[in-house]
């Protein structure tokens, strides 16, 4: 049977898992957003927290994805769950990402604009929501890109825990030594990054504003 | 107040960064309604901090700088801010905001009509010299380094201060452009009486502009002159500054 056949035999499963996929990147990306802006924001206002959060978000990126897995299992609400658990896995890995380039984004923004902006007397929040994250959306979005790439990555091993995904198929493939249904995951998520990628980079490139 | 009272006044202000030597020490100074004071001074005399004291973007550590009759401490920071135009040599426009947001930033959070905004915009724009048909939809990468610092002005205007401070705001401009910006707004000047507190260091600047020129030298007030005194004034700071800017010194150097 060649690979093409394959994928369309199977192409119900393949749509299926995909949609998991999608659902389990998606949400966490959306929790990793909510929580991950308002804390880029924050560090800029209170340089205090920025070792400690950073550092924070920084260890959990280092942890490795299947110990990171293993270690929320025991937890109490979220083990009981996989997608609970998968989610909130992935909504930590995005953590870093997200927090430092929002952080660098606001940073990022030309001295003499913030300048003028004060010494026209607009207040911090409007600097903020007026001038800072609008000047520094497309350093953020680009961080929000790369969090979705690595998530749509680090999603198949999600069902080493029975959280479905299109890992399913490369773990099971793996088991039974069938390269076919290897592909049959890491394609479409291949592709998933890709198109990931892809939409998030355009979004990203119009929403940079020339200085 | 009264009404020849001084509209800023340094009153024994100093400055100085926790760590490091004070930026600026013991500086007395009053500006009075609608004349044009030009701080001069060389790099790291106190210019740019004195400026930043009026409207409170720094605080003095020491003294106080009233404005209006009061400290600036005692001020509302916004409200005071918005009573004071402010440009910069960097201009600082707003990236993401066409001209006429730029120049309406201000009245527009001040929640004025959108009507009564655009219209300001218009006779703002016309004033410092670009056509508002040409200009207001623009954004700042499409506009030369005259024309920003001319959005610069308008916005700085944006809401009719009756202070105006301005640091080295044709300082990165080509020279024949420089000129040409200091002649129009000498003429501006002219019409709108403003109190416009100017840091230059560029004494022919001064001497075009100044109603009265105070020196800052290491952070201290060196003196305070009319043009005509300053070209005669026998203080060493003030006779350097003009003997290095008398052309003829400068060209018998080797």
């Amino acid at each position: 049977m060649s690979p093409l056949e394959f994928f369309f035999k199977n192409r119900t499963e393949i749509l299926t898992l995909t949609g998991e996929h999608v659902w389990l990147v998606g949400v966490s990306m959306l929790l990793a957003a909510a929580v991950g802006l308002p804390l880029g924001m924050l560090l800029t206002r209170w340089p205090v927290g920025r070792r400690p959060i950073l550092g924070a978000a920084n260890v959990i990126q280092t942890v490795p994805s299947l110990a990171l897995f293993g270690f929320l299992l025991p937890m109490p609400w979220l083990g009981a769950r996989a997608d609970r658990l998968a989610i909130t896995a992935l909504t930590l890995y995005a953590l870093l990402p997200i927090i430092r380039n929002t952080y660098a984004g606001i940073t990022g923004v030309d001295p003499a604009v913030r300048e003028a902006a004060r010494g026209m007397g607009m207040t911090d929040r409007q600097l903020l929501f007026h001038v800072e994250l609008p000047l520094a959306w497309g350093v953020i979005l680009a961080g929000v890109r790369v969090a979705t790439v690595i998530s749509v990555g680090i999603a198949t091993i999600a069902a080493a825990i029975g959280a479905g995904g299109l890992g399913e198929f490369i773990f099971r493939g793996l088991a039974m030594v069938n390269n076919q249904l290897i592909l049959a995951g890491a394609i479409p998520a291949a592709l998933l990054a890709l198109a990931a990628d892809f939409v998030l980079g355009r979004l990203e490139g119009r929403l940079r504003v020339r200085a | 107040m009264t009404p020849d009272a001084p509209v800023i006044e340094f009153r024994a202000v100093s400055f100085e960064l926790p760590s490091g030597p004070p930026l600026l020490s013991g500086v007395n100074l009053g500006i009075h309604r609608g004349e044009t004071l030009v701080l001069l001074g060389r790099s790291g005399s106190g210019k740019t901090t004195a400026l930043k004291l009026i409207n409170r973007l720094l605080e003095p550590t020491a003294g106080s700088v009233q404005v209006e009759g009061r400290a600036t401490q005692e001020w509302d920071p916004i409200v005071l801010r918005r009573r004071i135009g402010y440009v910069i040599q960097e201009v600082g426009l707003f990236p993401h905001f066409s001209v006429e947001r730029n120049v309406g930033l201000v009245p527009w959070l001040e929640r004025r009509p959108a009507a009564q905004v655009r219209a300001r915009v218009r006779k703002l724009l016309e004033l410092v010299g670009l056509d508002p048909d040409g200009f207001a939809a623009r954004y700042p990468h499409q506009l030369s380094g005259g024309q920003r610092q001319r959005v610069g002005v308008a916005r700085a205007l944006a809401a009719d201060p009756p202070l105006l401070l301005m640091d080295e705001p044709f300082g990165a401009l080509d020279p024949i452009t420089r000129v040409e910006m200091q002649r129009e707004f000498r003429a501006l000047q002219e019409r709108l009486r403003k109190t416009v507190v100017f840091v230059t260091h560029d004494l022919s600047e001064a001497l075009r502009l100044a109603t009265r020129i105070a020196l800052l030298e290491a952070g201290r007030l060196a003196g305070v002159y009319s043009p005509a005194e300053f070209l005669a004034a026998a203080e060493p700071a003030a006779a350097a500054y003009v003997a290095a800017f008398r052309p003829e010194t400068n060209a018998s150097q080797p």
